[in-house]
């Protein structure tokens, strides 16, 4: 019976030190979701002015031909997919919900694929399977930053330009709320123009110095924008995912170290009510 | 009063300033420097790496903008630049390590080195250091 009672309590020790790591990781969590979620809502302003201007100036007219935007005819096109996860696990499904889209966005497609991996995750996953991806990212941080983004999308660019691939879909977890996250697929390249839907849009507008030369700079700013706008929300979406299962896993710590508790305390209990016996039961024998 | 401007500067990763009202704002558009007054026509313009005056409160305060476009429309002028500070948000450390850099660089007379790149880098830190340094001379005052 001792060893009994020695073993719950060995055991409910290590629920206990498991369960302060979950803890402060769901809280670690929740502070680095905030700010991410905070990036998200920040960057928003800009994506949405820029998408303005272009949608305008494709509204009228220009930019039917500007590469970035034109789709490709070509025999056997090369897609170019490329898949956000994060570096790290412990973070409930995340990382499982994204690949899986993944392999079944590849199963789908029909024309020749290319891989490309943000994240060691999605890296790890697919090079253990002996797929190669043709270009990878590890990495990269906490926290989704400008300058990297628009290092990894002006690689991307080239490889388009290049015709080294002929399409370029992101394949990335959408933050819908802190406990929802979806993963999404979007078409990054050739850019779909988005849509100037506006009322009094036709204003004539002066462009200075041409229509071109704003063109020429405002499309790759604007999938720049697009990217880093992924990059965000799977982000925010890996943090929110984490704290989620973090939490989750600091609950059953909770209910588990209940249920030892009590465990413990029968075997205490059914302990002394033998010990008792024992002795009622020798003093019984004595008279 | 022949009315105001409102001014927003926006960066992918913030917005810098948000309806600010001014009197006049002059954009570092490509080939050079161009006023804005209350009335302007709608437009759209390609900026430099360079410094964004806005007049306010009857002086006129630098922005440090790097790169980017303007939009005027209306009495607001929207500008979205790479990145965007005013003079207080300035590291001035980091500008000066910066143009360190870059100067080194484009000395280095190495082939192996993207010129253009380095003066780019050159040319931000110069901008934020000038834009820093109007704000040492006003506490001067």
């Amino acid at each position: 019976m001792a060893e009994n009672k020695k073993a719950i309590l060995r055991r409910r020790k290590a629920v206990q030190a498991t369960q302060k790591i979950t803890r402060a990781m769901k809280m670690v969590a929740a502070a680095k979701l905030r700010r991410a979620q905070d990036r998200v809502l920040g960057a928003r302003p800009y994506a949405r002015e820029l998408a303005r201007m272009l949608g305008r100036l494709v509204a009228a007219g220009a930019g039917k031909e500007h590469p970035l935007l034109r789709p490709r005819e070509v025999d056997d096109p090369k897609v170019a997919y490329v898949v956000i996860s994060a570096d790290r696990g412990l973070a409930g499904s995340y990382n499982v919900n994204i690949i899986r889209a993944a392999q079944e966005a590849l199963r789908r497609e029909t024309r020749t694929v290319r891989l490309i991996t943000i994240g060691r995750k999605a890296r790890d996953f697919f090079v253990k399977r002996g797929v190669k991806p043709l270009r990878e990212w590890v990495y990269l941080g906490e926290e989704a930053r400008w300058p990297v983004a628009k290092e990894i999308v002006g690689e991307l660019m080239q490889l388009y330009l290049s015709g080294e691939v002929d399409e370029v879909r992101i394949l990335y977890t959408e933050f819908i709320n802190p406990v929802t996250q979806r993963p999404t697929e979007i078409q990054l390249l050739p850019l779909p123009a988005p849509a100037e839907a506006e009322a009094g849009s036709l204003v004539d507008y002066i462009y200075e110095p041409s229509p071109e030369a704003v063109l020429e700079r405002l499309v790759p700013r604007y999938v720049e924008t697009v990217f880093f706008q992924t990059m965000l929300e799977a982000k925010a979406s890996e943090h929110g995912a984490r704290m989620t299962a973090m939490g989750n896993a600091t609950d059953n710590a909770t209910e588990l170290i209940a249920k030892l508790t009590l465990q413990y305390n029968r075997a205490r209990q059914a302990a002394i009510t033998k010990e008792i016996s024992e002795i009622v039961g020798g003093a019984e024998a004595l008279k | 009063m022949a009315g105001e401007i409102q001014v927003t500067v926006i960066t992918p990763e913030r917005t810098v300033l948000k309806d600010l009202a001014c009197d006049a704002v002059i954009l570092p558009v490509v080939d050079g420097s161009m006023g804005i007054l209350p009335l302007h026509a709608p437009m759209v313009a390609v900026l430099r790496t360079g410094i964004l005056k806005l007049k306010h409160d009857g002086r006129y305060e630098p922005v440090a903008v790097m790169g980017g476009f303007a939009e005027v429309s209306e009495d607001r002028v929207t500008i979205l630049a790479e990145a965007a500070e005013r003079a207080e948000e300035i590291d001035v450390l980091r500008a000066r390590a910066a143009k360190e850099r870059a100067e080194a660089r484009l000395r280095s007379r190495q082939e192996n080195i993207d010129r253009a790149r380095a003066e780019a880098a050159l040319q931000r830190a110069l901008v934020r250091l000038k834009v820093a340094g109007y704000l040492a001379e006003n506490r001067r005052n």
